[in-house]
């Protein structure tokens, strides 16, 4: 399950840019957005996703769950 | 022997040594470091009466996080702790330097401060200084730190001759750090509580002791927030100073309620003037301490008392022809150095003798002055005063008090007139180049005297011979000597902690 980045919360810091393994973050006017192809939940090269463990501000950094393949079947 | 002569420092130690030191002169130290001082207005007292810095906004990330600092708060209309709404590239930041260095000559100090921790965005800050370095060699490169990540850092730093660093330091003791920090970012992972504070304090420490061995100059900065490090922050000082920190910087909390600050949020009491100085005395044994620091934004230009930022946006620099002229900027220092020396001579002067009964008698004064050590500023058109504490044994700078000017357009607005007595209500005078009647009778009915029978004169001198005529009004009973009350401190910063 990729992350994704509240934008109205974000505060542009650029912090997450820097931690991220995948390179899967960039700024997009002012705020920061995730790439969910590239983002892998820091799977593989540390215990915690690096966006939200350095991101100052409270559940701006959290799982991208409106994702169609991760809605219940119907 | 009553006056403080800059000869006998050389040879005393202790209380003495450090009360020479505070008038920042060269005093007691050596001929390299005063070397390095000199032209520093952080650095050195003296010097930021004549010089000016610039910080640029390169380094929004940070490692960790405060509870004095609130980084959602981004507006370009308001100054926020630590925030500054116009962040640059390495490469627009050394272009706003050249453009500030040409315009402003005695600018000599590049600071990096944030708005977040420099040493959290390593490749921006050093590219920064890098490109600096080779643009402008004439300039001395500044960093502050929160110092979590000081130690990976320290050979870096060396290298690029960055010779200033400042650490922000507020506790030496985890329990207490527990209070001020609710996590930090350290070896990729989030730690919180006793635990990050423990990790914070060791790299802090460990950090301080690198640059010293290497010779680089640290300033500590230490943010005062009563009951919770206040009385801590004595233990802080003897803990840095033993470490080799070179001065001790200890700032009051900002702290209100619209900053959206946790501590603004829970209502965190400020320190008082008053007990801001008691602090700053107690620490001032062995170590400098530094009590004209002005809390300056992550991207404030000119003398410390003033923020010329407005002139340099981004949008200004892109259009500004950039003429830097070592040549040029040399010369001027050197008729700033030329005033300093004329300067030098009358500043040591004798209080005269007085009978028992005024001898421990200390009081404050507020001074109008632009900042060149002159009483030159008319008391309607000063941005903040100057605080000096006259005793028999001088006059000593601890410090200034930013206000909202009186005159606006023209006419004088008496809420900032009230604002401005309360925030100097612990001096017994005001020193003025010129003042108009009705502040000077608010003051008088406040029982603080206005003073401008000293204009375009040097502060020491005249706060000395005024000092002296007080006491003989004392001695012969004209005028009772009183305590006066505590002066506020202004809550709306321009500040960049750290
Ligand atoms: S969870 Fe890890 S991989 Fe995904 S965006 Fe955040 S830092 Fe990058
Ligand atoms: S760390 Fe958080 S606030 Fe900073 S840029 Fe990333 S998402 Fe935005
Ligand atoms: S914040 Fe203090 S130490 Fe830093 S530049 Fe301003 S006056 Fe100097």
């Amino acid at each position: 399950m990729p992350f994704k980045i509240i934008s109205s919360q974000c505060t542009g810091c650029s912090a997450c840019e820097t931690e991220c393994p995948n390179v899967a973050i960039f700024e997009k006017g002012g705020t920061f957005v995730i790439d969910p192809k590239k983002c892998t939940e820091c799977f593989g090269h540390f215990e915690e996703p690096q966006c939200v463990a350095v991101c100052p501000v409270d559940k701006t950094c959290v799982l991208d769950t409106s994702l169609p393949r991760y809605q219940p079947p119907a | 022997m009553l006056a403080v002569e800059p000869k006998s420092c050389g040879i005393s130690v202790g209380a003495g040594k450090a009360r020479c030191r505070a008038h920042g002169g060269q005093g007691d130290l050596p001929p390299a470091i005063w070397d390095k001082v000199k032209k520093h207005p952080c650095y050195s007292v003296e010097a930021h009466h004549h010089y000016a810095r610039m910080h640029v906004a390169v380094a929004p990330a940070c490692n960790m996080q405060c509870n004095y600092c609130n980084r959602k708060y981004d507006c370009a209309n308001e100054s926020r702790p630590g925030v500054t709404s116009e962040k640059l590239t390495p490469e627009e930041a050394a272009k706003k330097v050249l453009a500030v260095a040409s315009r402003i000559p005695q600018m000599t100090v590049l600071g990096i401060a944030g708005p977040g921790d420099p040493l959290a965005n390593p490749d921006k800050t050093f590219r920064t200084f890098e490109l600096v370095a080779k643009a402008a060699s004439d300039i001395k490169l500044c960093l502050s730190t929160n110092g979590l990540a000081l130690p990976d850092h320290v050979d870096t730093i060396a290298r690029l001759n960055i010779e200033h660093v400042t650490i922000t330091i507020n506790m030496i003791d985890p329990e207490i750090g527990a209070k001020i920090y609710p996590w930090i970012f350290y070896n990729h992972k989030r730690y919180s509580g006793l635990e990050a504070a423990k990790i914070l304090t060791k790299r802090q420490l460990k950090g301080l002791e690198m640059l010293s061995a290497r010779g680089i100059l640290c300033k500590i900065n230490s943010v005062m927030i009563p009951g919770i490090n206040d009385r801590h922050l004595v233990e802080v000082n003897k803990a840095v100073n033993s470490r080799g920190a070179f001065l001790h910087n200890i700032m009051p909390l900002i702290a209100a309620s619209e900053h959206g600050t946790v501590f603004g949020l829970q209502g965190q009491r400020v320190p008082r003037t008053s007990e801001l100085k008691a602090l700053q005395d107690a620490c001032e044994g062995e170590m400098n301490m530094m009590r004209h620091c002005r809390q300056c934004r992550a991207d404030a230009v000119g003398l410390l008392g003033e923020d010329r930022c407005a002139e340099f946006t981004k949008e200004k620099i892109v259009t500004m022809t950039v003429n830097y002229d070592p040549e040029a900027r040399k010369a001027y220092q050197a008729g700033i150095e030329e005033e300093r020396r004329a300067r030098r001579g009358p500043r040591h002067e004798e209080v005269g003798e007085h009978a028992d009964g005024t001898s421990d008698i200390k009081v404050l004064i507020a001074v109008a002055t632009k900042g060149t050590g002159l009483i030159n500023q008319h008391f309607g058109h000063a941005k903040e005063f100057q605080v000096y504490e006259v005793s028999r044994s001088g006059a000593k700078f601890v410090g200034h008090r930013r206000v909202d000017h009186y005159c606006q357009g023209g006419h004088g607005a008496p809420d900032h007139l009230a604002a401005i007595i309360r925030s100097i209500n612990d001096c017994h005078a005001v020193f003025v180049a010129r003042i108009g009647g009705r502040p000077m009778s608010e003051l008088n009915k406040a029982g603080i005297e206005p003073v401008d029978q000293y204009a375009h004169e040097f502060i020491e001198t005249s706060a000395i011979a005024w000092f002296t005529s007080y006491l003989e009004k004392v001695q012969n009973g004209q005028v009772q000597h009183v305590d006066r009350g505590d002066g506020a401190i202004r809550q709306d910063p321009m500040m960049s902690v750290a």
